[in-house]
C-alpha cells in the first residue's frame, strides 16, 4: 500500500471512530450548541432594540439587528465548536488507546488529522442548526447568488478548519479537560471581541486594535458581505490570508507535538 | 551494585533472538530511570521483568515498543529484526503492546473496539468481522460484545485489550503488569491466555510486579531495580540465591516457645508472637531432617509452615536494601 492510500485509509478509520464518539454522545455536541443560541437569542430578544438603534439609524429594528449579527454567531458558532475539539484531543491522549495506537504500524498523523476532519464536519453542521434557529427567528439572506454561498461555504471550512488545528494543538498540550477548556477560551472570547455584535467604527478608539486585528473580525466581515451584500473590501483576502495562516501554523504545531515522546 | 548472575544468558547463537537490548539508558531531567539495561530473548519464549513500582519496567517496555525513544548512551536495540531507531514501523508491524493502563477505547463498545483494530491492520471487512468474533468468543466477550468498554470490569477490559492485540497476529506480545489490579480468579484466567499464546509461538516480553506471576509464566526472569538489572535467571535459580525462605514455628504456650527459643539457636525469635523462624529453603529432605530436630529435642510446635521466598526476599537480597518494608505487597483493586 502506498503512503498516501495508507494514510487516506488510516485518516478514515480514525475519523469513523471520532464520529462514532461524537454520535453516541450527542450531549458534548449539542452542549456546544448552547452558548451561539444563547447569545444569538439574548443580544436579539433582549438587547436588541438598544443595539439596533446603535448600529444606525434603528429602522429595520430588530430584523436589521439580526441580520447584522447572524453572520458573527456562525462564526462563534465555530469556535465554541472547536473548544469541544481541544477537550477532547486532550481527554483522548490521556486514555491508553493512543499508546496503543503510536505502537502500531499505521499514519502516524492519522489520529489527528481524524480529530481535525471529525471536528471540520461537526462546525459545519453546528452552524446550520444555528442557521437554522436563526432562520427561525427571522434571518434571510439577501439576494445572495450561487456563487456567493459556495463561497460562504468554502470560508466555513478554512475558518474551521484553522480554527480546528490550532484547537487541537491546543488540546495537545493540556494535560487534562479542564486545562484544554481554559486554553480554547481564546476560541469564543475573540468573537466576542471582534464586530460580531458591533461595528468596529462604533467602538472605542484603543479597544478598535484588538477587534481589527484578528481572524475573527475579517472573516464575519466576509461573510456578512456575502450573505448581506455589504462592502467586502479587502477583508475577503484577510479572511483567507488568516485561515490559511492558521492551518499551516496549527498543522505544524499540532503534529510537532503529536510526534514528541510522551511521557 | 553488583550484577548476580545466577546463570550465563543464553548464547546468542543457539537460538534466534526476538529482542536484544545492550546499554539501554533514560533520564527524565536528572532522574535517571534506565541505567544500562542489557536483555536477550530468544524467540518463542516467556521473559518476565521484574520489579517494584518505580523500577523502570514501564519504560523498557515504552522503548523497546517505539512508544519513546532510548536516552543518549544506550546501546543498540534490536526487536523482531528491527532497529526501532532506524525503522520503527518495522518493529510496530512485528510486535503487539498491552499496557499497565488498559488500552481499550471506553466510550465504543468492545466488538467496535475489535473492528478499529481491523480496520487499522488493514483487514478486508469480511475478514475483520471473523477474526473479531473469533477473538470475542475465544476470550469470553461475546455477550459484553455490544455494551460500552468503559462498563467492562478489570479483567474484562484487559481481556480485550490482549484480544485487541491479537488481531494483528504479532510475533512478539509486551505485557506490562497484566495482572495488577485484578482479582485472582482474572489473574488465573489471564494466565492461561498467556499460556496459550506462548504454545503458539509467540514471544512474550512480561513485566510484573509478583514473583508468582514470573514464576509461573516465565522461562528467564531479570530484576530490574533502580534502573539496572540487579539478577537474571531462571525462576528456580533466582529463588536459590536468595535467603529468605524458611520455616515458622509458632506456639501457644509461652512456657514451650521459650523452651523452644533457647534449644534452638541460631534462629530469629518473634516474642510477640511466639514464633521463631528457621532459615531453610523448603526443600523435603531439609524439612525431614528439621522435623526430626525438633522430635529428639522434644520440641512440638502448635503450627508449622513453610515460607518460600517472595518478590520481597529475592528484591531486598539482591539490593541489600535490609529489612523488608511490607509495602510492596500486592495489592487489588490499585486501580
Amino acid at each position: 500500500m502506498s503512503s498516501l492510500s495508507l494514510a487516506v485509509r488510516d485518516t478514515t478509520t480514525m475519523l469513523r471512530r471520532n464520529l462514532l464518539h461524537a454520535r453516541r454522545y450527542p450531549s458534548l455536541t449539542l452542549n456546544l450548541l448552547l452558548t451561539p443560541v444563547m447569545l444569538l437569542l439574548l443580544f436579539v430578544y433582549i438587547f436588541g432594540d438598544v443595539m439596533s438603534a446603535g448600529i444606525g439609524g434603528g429602522e429595520g429594528g430588530r430584523s436589521a439587528y439580526i441580520a447584522y449579527i447572524v453572520p458573527g454567531i456562525l462564526l462563534l458558532t465555530v469556535g465554541s465548536t472547536v473548544v469541544g475539539t481541544a477537550v477532547s484531543v486532550s481527554t483522548d491522549m490521556s486514555e491508553g488507546i493512543i499508546a496503543r495506537f503510536r505502537t502500531m504500524a499505521i499514519h502516524r498523523g492519522s489520529v489527528i488529522t481524524g480529530h481535525v476532519v471529525g471536528s471540520v464536519l461537526q462546525s459545519v453542521l453546528s452552524v446550520v442548526l444555528v442557521g437554522a434557529v436563526a432562520v427561525a427567528i427571522g434571518f434571510r439572506s439577501t439576494d445572495a447568488t450561487l456563487v456567493e454561498w459556495l463561497a460562504a461555504f468554502g470560508l466555513l471550512v478554512i475558518f474551521s478548519a484553522a480554527l480546528t488545528w490550532v484547537a487541537v494543538g491546543m488540546g495537545l498540550i493540556s494535560p487534562n479537560a479542564e486545562t484544554a477548556s481554559n486554553n480554547a477560551l481564546p476560541m469564543v472570547l475573540l468573537p466576542m471581541l471582534s464586530s460580531a455584535f458591533i461595528p468596529v467604527e462604533t467602538m472605542p478608539g484603543w479597544f478598535r486594535p484588538v477587534a481589527e486585528y484578528q481572524p475573527f473580525t475579517p472573516a464575519i466581515e466576509t461573510l456578512r458581505g456575502l450573505l448581506l451584500g455589504s462592502e467586502i473590501g479587502h477583508n475577503g483576502w484577510l479572511a483567507v490570508g488568516w485561515s490559511l495562516g492558521l492551518v499551516v501554523l496549527g498543522y505544524f504545531w499540532a503534529t510537532s507535538k503529536f510526534g514528541q515522546d510522551p511521557r | 551494585m553488583t550484577v548476580t548472575r545466577a546463570s550465563a544468558p543464553p548464547a546468542a547463537q543457539e537460538a534466534a533472538q526476538a529482542i536484544t537490548a545492550t546499554g539501554l539508558r533514560k533520564s527524565y531531567g536528572d532522574k535517571t530511570v534506565l541505567d544500562g539495561v542489557d536483555l536477550s530473548v530468544p524467540e518463542g519464549t516467556v521473559f518476565s521483568l521484574l520489579g517494584p513500582n518505580g523500577a523502570g519496567k514501564t519504560t523498557v517496555v515504552k522503548i523497546l515498543s517505539t512508544l519513546i525513544s532510548p536516552g543518549a548512551g544506550s546501546g543498540g536495540i534490536r526487536v523482531g529484526g528491527h532497529d526501532p531507531a532506524v525503522d520503527p514501523q518495522a518493529v510496530r508491524a512485528a510486535i503487539g503492546v498491552t499496557g499497565q493502563f488498559s488500552a481499550v477505547d471506553g466510550l465504543i463498545t468492545g466488538e467496535e473496539n475489535m473492528l478499529l483494530m481491523a480496520d487499522l491492520h488493514h483487514l478486508s471487512r469480511r475478514e475483520g468481522r471473523r477474526v473479531a468474533a473469533e477473538l470475542l468468543e475465544r476470550f469470553d466477550l461475546v455477550e459484553a460484545a455490544r455494551k460500552p468498554a468503559a462498563g467492562y470490569s478489570g479483567g474484562m477490559k484487559r481481556r480485550l485489550d490482549i484480544a485487541m492485540t491479537l488481531v494483528g497476529s504479532p510475533r512478539i506480545i509486551f505485557l506490562d503488569e497484566p495482572t495488577t489490579g485484578l482479582d485472582p480468579r482474572s489473574r488465573h484466567t489471564m494466565w492461561g491466555i498467556i499460556r496459550e499464546l506462548v504454545s503458539g509461538g509467540v514471544t512474550v516480553f512480561l513485566t510484573t510486579q509478583y514473583l508468582e506471576e514470573a514464576d509461573e509464566l516465565a522461562d528467564r526472569i531479570a530484576v530490574l531495580n533502580n534502573g539496572r538489572i540487579a539478577a537474571e535467571g531462571t525462576a528456580e535459580e533466582l529463588k536459590r540465591i536468595v535467603p529468605g525462605g524458611h520455616v515458622k514455628l509458632r506456639f501457644n504456650v509461652p512456657d514451650a516457645y521459650r523452651s523452644a527459643a533457647s534449644a534452638l539457636r541460631e534462629v530469629a525469635r518473634d516474642d510477640e508472637s511466639l514464633s521463631l523462624q528457621i532459615p531453610s529453603d523448603g526443600s523435603q529432605r531439609e524439612l525431614r531432617s528439621l522435623l526430626d530436630w525438633l522430635d529428639s529435642a522434644g520440641i512440638e510446635a502448635d503450627e508449622l509452615t513453610v515460607h518460600t521466598p517472595d518478590l520481597d526476599d529475592v528484591f531486598f537480597a539482591l539490593t541489600g536494601s535490609g529489612v523488608p518494608a511490607r509495602d510492596n505487597q500486592p495489592k487489588e483493586a490499585v486501580r
